[in-house]
């Protein structure tokens, strides 16, 4: 009897907050009286406590436990039966001070589910905590001089792409097996990083990353450059680990390298384990649960649910594989059975090996699952914006190659359109097509990335043998049977996979499901809501296209005809214009030195008659090309009582009849000796990573919480001052913040000109005659 | 239109419709529609032709400054060295379209400086009497004083408009016993004279609505612009029956009682909107009377602006200035002036017309008083329509209560940033919540006519006040109280739902909607205008 054996059991967990810890945790509460659960978690010491609050126990696989026993006596079950220790796999002993040795000694069973299960894992760190990880605990096991039963759960897959029979045997007895050791497979994945990171600070792919940095930010200064830059770099340096380890992984015949270190990782402890018992629970692809806590549960996203989704969406229309394979899942509920009775048997030498699995005993095709699917969202259909139920496709199985040339040929011209959009001079409503663009370009990438690797695991066909687990099923009693079911062959896959997987897929995945409008207030308008929220301190504006459409250059053009003879305003407009292409290539290049040379157009203009016709231009100009909705903003922020702040290189004398808007104005000025400019500026304009240092010395001077503020700005070059506030709004965005703005969720307004505002071709003033 | 035909113009017209009635014409905002009405049961009003102008004005204004109507000496006896005089006029609202220079104002001002300088008056303020309107342009000055008065006294700052917004400048004069303050602009409350120009259009302006509304402020004007006094204002064309003018009255008193002193000059154009040749001679010619060249270049027009952009349509339209002449004008005490003058109006524009129908259609031009050089928002369609054109009868309205009316224009969704930015928010955040004019009175009033930007902006820059787009929906109040349904034909959609009316793509669409409403088969009777027409409904 399980109970029985394990009953006041000390019984240590690595990988409890993952999907399979957490349902183990809680099987074991829920049915092993006075357990008590040694749970090794990564964090701080303090907070490890904290942690299985927050992680393990709030997660929704123990409200049914909760509710049937009762708060008070569920809060005293986990008080009292579950020890935190904070440690650390990938350090030596396990990262543990003493006192974690100590309740780690008195431990009679070790169940390792730790692993880093990302599939786009790089090399160096898969072999960190799925080789090393194990390697560390055996040792530090050793240390202590204590021998408790070693429960490790590895994968099915470690049997390698293959096709055929995979017994229930240790590696080194498969005939399939390609000799490695996996010292040197440690010692190479490190060397490999250090390799790597070396490549990644040579000059040539510096100066590529700053360049990418450039062409995605656009101007938006040194500080914001660099930064980007260094992240580039280190994304750089990630993905060639993790084509490392998938390489290396696909080299000994893996389909990745989670599967390739779990493998090594097999063979180290077998090695390296002495006298310490040893059992291997290898579980196929775990997906929601069967019937515990409750049928359908789920932690995070697996596998196969971006693909299901996505199929749902429609944005997948095909898929890998082959119809006739065998696709190979496993609810979580079982695998946690599973390795609980294995925990519970008694102990040989011999290391035993269970193969959790329904490919042989109880098969599923790919072609019957997909049919589910397909009938499912017939049934079930997931809506589109436009309240329209998406038909979903019939797969066709084209073999993964064609799946992935269309969608890299798909990603391919989405590329290019993006580059050339890129290009324009658009903004607003055309510019979000550029971040529509990434985002479809995301999706995609992200269906290549499952297709690939979901394609490589369905095309495994290997038949993973379950004897062992069997025999251990038969072995047990009716009572066991109940209370800890295991066995695949009871699976019945049209109900599991119709009534309890993909609705809770869909549930998870988000997604409409009926033709209703959705029943919250759009992301916009919750958005909205909180940028017009009374809590806010400070809402800080920029000028150029955020409020009005206009620029430097049709100021300066207006206040300089202003006063000219008709065929010499025509001379000066026609001059400027031929000046644009070179003055915008300035502007783009660094925007204060374009204003500083721009302003030195201002030197000798007498500074009463400029104050004179700029309240004019106020009218003609600015006005005429305000965005009615972006002052009317201003205006609600400054009714709500924050306090509204402009910050702009434009200078002070073309802003200062915006004065009534603003509670502060902070702009460019030029210096002057009494009646004219001298066409210098007194300080650096307030533009680029100036704004944000002006803005976060504004805050402070007035002891203004700057998380607790909004900024308004249009151009990659706001972005020091879009990203020093809490709640960054993004107006009539340029392309490239436009898609920068929707990946970080910030809210996006497309203010417009009047409609009807009268349309001046040039920027000319209306001719003052005295 | 023959010499013998200018000297003897014929009266306005009801035609009743039968089968061999010509299309008629509707004026379409930047454009026109040619529409067929039902025979049977629809007439169309025509207004009077053009009255011929006086012959010299010059001579008549000068003629009339010193043979005062009523209670008053002539202008020449009330000029005195050393006193302070200020000329108010008509701002930019008066008359419709802009007329061709020289503007009646500029002759009267020129005139009047000409007598104060014989009689040694220097000190001389000149100022736009605008309200609540937008300030007005160098060039919109220049036009309606002429250059020579503004380049004497702008300079100098002796000639401005109006500011009922400036704390220092506006003085309330005292309370009428209904409890109406009365209020002016100090400087023309502190002048020994004050000498009003005005350009009497309809029925509704002038009298001491030039000087209690002209030169006045918030403070007074919501005492007769709201929705109680609209409503009981039946019409407001028609001062017997207008509680608007009966309020403007009241506070007249007061400013006489209080010892201001009035020169008021009043004087009325012609109906000759469009020219009797030109271009635009078809627009006030009766449709079977279009000669050959009529139709070919009304075809031409239609051609032309279908692919024009709006904004192009709006430029040509706006430089359009009407050949107006001068009919009449009168000079003295208020009062008096303002008898003769309405009479001199009522005999140009008063049309007899019997009964009321069921329909009333009328095509909504592309001008009203509020967007002069500018563009005409949906809430202005709605007051030119509902406010106005509903507005011009006594008597009776030309449709029965709860009757529907049809209008033809674009209602393009459109705003100038400048000049209406309050309307912009008053269509997004008040039409959107409510309709109905005293609601909005009470809830958003207030707070668009204290707001400080919109008042930064009615100042300094060329804004209506906030307060202006209420005023317009005001003047809707007695339409909206007395129609059934109002229907726009061929407006956008979107803007005329955010009035609160139906849009109809075609006449006869509006017409089978309208039936929901008044029944099959109703009486249908078309405002045909401009050039303006007043029907007296009896």
């Amino acid at each position: 009897m399980i109970k029985q054996h394990l009953a006041g059991k000390r019984i240590a967990i690595t990988g409890s907050t993952g999907f399979l810890g957490t349902a183990l945790v809680e099987l074991l509460l829920r049915e092993i009286p006075d357990v008590e659960l040694v749970l090794l978690i990564r964090s701080a010491r303090r907070s490890a406590a904290r942690r299985i609050q927050r992680d393990i126990l709030h997660n929704d696989a123990f409200s049914t436990l909760r509710s049937t026993i009762g708060k008070e006596k569920f809060d005293s079950l986990t008080e009292n039966q579950i020890v935190p220790v904070a440690a650390d796999i990938s350090k030596d002993d396990l990262g543990l001070d003493s006192d974690g040795l100590a309740i780690l000694q008195t431990c009679d069973i070790v169940i390792h589910s730790a692993a880093a299960v990302s599939f786009d894992e790089p090399l160096d760190r898969a072999v960190e905590v799925n080789l090393m990880g194990p390697v560390r605990l055996v040792e530090t096991l050793k240390n202590l001089d204590i021998t408790p039963h070693l429960v490790m759960v590895s994968t099915c897959y470690v049997a390698g792409s293959r096709k055929g029979d995979a017994p229930e045997l240790a590696l080194s007895d498969s005939p399939f097996y390609v000799p490695v050791d996996w010292n040197d497979e440690t010692n190479a994945a490190r060397r490999t990083r250090s390799y790597v990171e070396d490549a990644s600070r040579r000059p040539n792919n510096l100066k590529g990353f700053r360049e990418s940095a450039i062409s995605e930010l656009g101007a938006a200064g040194t500080p914001a450059i660099a930064s980007k830059t260094e992240t580039l770099r280190q994304r750089w340096v990630k993905d060639q680990m993790v084509d490392a380890g998938r390489n290396r992984a696909s080299s000994l015949g893996f389909p990745d390298a989670y599967t390739f270190t779990k493998a090594m990782a097999e063979q180290a402890v077998e090695e390296t384990r002495d006298r310490i018992p040893l059992t291997i629970v290898r579980p196929s692809i775990i997906e929601s649960s069967l019937q515990h806590p409750f049928s359908g549960w789920i932690r995070g996203f697996r596998m196969a649910e971006p693909i299901i989704l996505n199929f749902g969406r429609g944005t997948l229309k095909e898929f890998p594989g082959i119809p006739e394979g065998i696709m190979d899942i496993i609810p979580v509920d079982l695998v946690a059975s599973a390795i609980v009775a294995a925990a519970a048997q008694e102990t040989s030498e011999e290391t035993t090996i269970y193969q959790v699995a329904s490919g042989s005993c109880n098969p599923i095709r790919i072609s019957t699952i997909t049919d589910y699917v397909h009938n499912f969202f017939g049934e079930n259909p997931i809506y589109d914006e436009k309240n329209q139920p998406i038909a979903p496709a019939k797969w066709k199985f084209p073999g993964r190659g064609r799946v992935v040339s269309q969608l890299n040929r798909a990603n391919y011209l989405l590329n290019y359109a993006e580059q050339i959009l890129h290009k324009l001079p658009i903004r607003g409503r055309s510019a979000m097509l550029v971040a529509d663009i990434q985002e479809r370009k995301e999706e995609i990438d992200k269906a290549m990335e499952y297709v690939t690797l979901y394609g490589k695991y369905v095309e495994c066909e290997a038949l993973y043998s379950v004897s062992n687990l069997i025999t251990l099923w038969d072995s047990l009693s009716e009572e066991d049977h109940r209370t800890f079911p295991f066995d695949p062959r009871a699976i019945d896959w049209f109900d599991y996979i119709y009534n309890t997987h993909l609705p809770t897929v869909i549930a998870k995945g988000r997604v409409k499901t009926s033709p209703a409008k959705s029943t919250g207030a759009s992301r916009t308008t919750r958005l909205r809501t909180q940028v017009l929220d009374p809590k806010r301190e400070l809402a800080v504006f920029d000028l150029e296209n955020t409020l009005i459409a206009s620029n430097v250059v049709s100021s300066w053009t207006y206040l300089a005809t202003k006063r000219l003879p008709a065929a010499e305003r025509f001379k000066l407009v026609s001059r400027t214009l031929a000046q644009a292409p070179s003055l915008l290539a300035l502007d783009r290049k660094d925007r204060t030195d374009f204003l500083r040379s721009f302003y030195r157009r201002y030197a000798n203009a007498p500074i009463e008659q400029i104050d004179k016709d700029a309240f004019e231009m106020f009218s003609e100009l600015i006005l005429a090309k305000s965005f009615p909705a972006a002052l009317l903003r201003v205006r609600e922020h400054k009714a709500i009582g924050h306090r509204t702040l402009l910050i702009t290189g434009a200078l002070d004398f073309v802003v200062k009849p915006l004065q009534p808007l603003f509670d502060d104005i902070i702009s460019a000025t030029l210096s002057h000796n009494g009646n004219s400019y001298t066409g210098q500026m007194q300080q650096v304009p307030p533009i680029g990573e100036t704004r944000a240092a002006v803005l976060r010395r504004y805050a402070k001077t007035h002891s203004y919480d700057l998380t607790e503020s909004i900024a308004y700005a249009d151009s990659t070059s706001d972005l020091p001052m879009l990203e020093a506030v809490g709640f960054p709004v993004a107006v009539n965005p340029e392309p490239k913040l436009a898609a920068l703005a929707r990946r970080r969720g910030w809210l996006i307004e497309n203010f417009q000109a009047a409609s009807g505002s009268p349309s001046k071709m040039l920027p000319i003033g209306s001719r003052k005659r005295n | 239109m023959g010499n013998e035909q200018r000297r003897n113009p014929r009266p306005g017209l009801v035609l009743d419709v039968d089968r061999s009635t010509p299309p008629v014409l509707f004026h379409h905002g930047e454009g026109f529609r040619l529409e067929k009405l039902p025979a049977g049961r629809s007439r169309i009003l025509y207004p009077p032709e053009a009255q011929p102008g006086l012959k010299n004005p010059d001579q008549r204004i000068r003629e009339a400054l010193e043979n005062p109507l009523g209670d008053s000496e002539p202008l020449s006896a009330l000029l005195k060295s050393g006193m302070k005089l200020t000329i108010a006029f008509d701002d930019i609202s008066l008359p419709l379209p802009p007329m061709r220079a020289p503007d009646i104002r500029q002759r009267v001002i020129e005139a009047v400086l000409d007598t104060a300088a014989s009689n040694g008056v220097d000190d001389i303020h000149i100022i736009a009497a605008l309200a609540l309107h937008r300030r007005m342009t160098e060039s919109e000055l220049r036009h309606a004083v002429g250059d020579r008065v503004f380049d004497a006294f702008a300079p100098s700052g002796n000639l401005y408009n109006h500011d009922a917004e400036d704390p220092d400048g506006m003085v309330v004069i005292g309370a009428t016993p209904h409890g109406e303050e009365v209020q002016m602009n100090r400087r023309a409350a502190e002048s020994d004279l004050i000498v009003y120009v005005n350009i009497n259009l309809v029925a509704m302006d002038g009298g001491w609505k030039s000087t209690a509304t002209g030169l006045s402020g918030y403070t007074a004007l919501r005492h007769h612009h709201n929705p109680q006094t609209m409503v009981q204002s039946r019409s407001f064309m028609d001062q017997e029956n207008s509680e608007l003018h009966k309020s403007n009255w009241r506070q007249g008193k007061i400013l006489k009682d209080s010892g201001i002193q009035i020169f008021q000059i009043e004087t009325t154009v012609n109906n000759n909107t469009f020219g009797h040749d030109g271009p635009l001679a078809m627009l006030q010619k009766r449709e079977w009377e279009w000669t050959l060249g009529d139709r070919s270049a009304f075809i031409g027009y239609q051609t032309g602006l279908r692919r024009m952009s709006a904004s192009a349509k709006r430029k040509i339209f706006n430089g359009w200035q009407s050949p107006y002449e001068m009919t009449s004008i009168q000079a003295g005490e208020v009062e008096a002036v303002h008898r003769q003058t309405t009479e001199n109006v009522y005999k140009e524009q008063l049309v007899d017309v019997q009964g009321q129908t069921d329909i009333l259609t009328m095509g909504l031009p592309y001008i009203c008083p509020y967007n002069v050089n500018s563009v005409m928002n949906p809430v202005l369609v709605a007051c030119l329509g509902l406010g106005y054109f509903f507005n011009m009868y006594r008597g009776k309205p030309l449709v029965r209560k709860g009757g529907v009316v049809i209008m033809t224009h674009p209602t393009p969704w459109d705003f100038h940033p400048v000049h209406h930015p309050s309307y912009i928010d008053f269509f997004e955040r008040v039409l959107s919540q409510t309709k109905d004019p005293v609601e909005m009175s009470q809830r958003y009033e207030k707070a668009f006519a204290e707001d400080e930007w919109y008042r930064h902006l009615y100042r300094t820059s060329y804004a209506y006040h906030g307060v202006h787009p209420f005023y317009m929906w005001y003047w809707c109040a007695h339409a909206l109280d007395h129609l059934g349904q109002v229907v726009i034909v061929g407006g956008d959609p979107k803007a005329v739902r955010r009035l609160g009316f139906r849009p109809a793509t075609t006449l006869q669409d509006a017409f089978e909607i309208a039936s929901d409403v008044v029944g099959p088969q109703p009486t249908i009777t078309h405002y045909h205008s401009p050039p303006i027409l007043m029907a007296n409904v009896q």
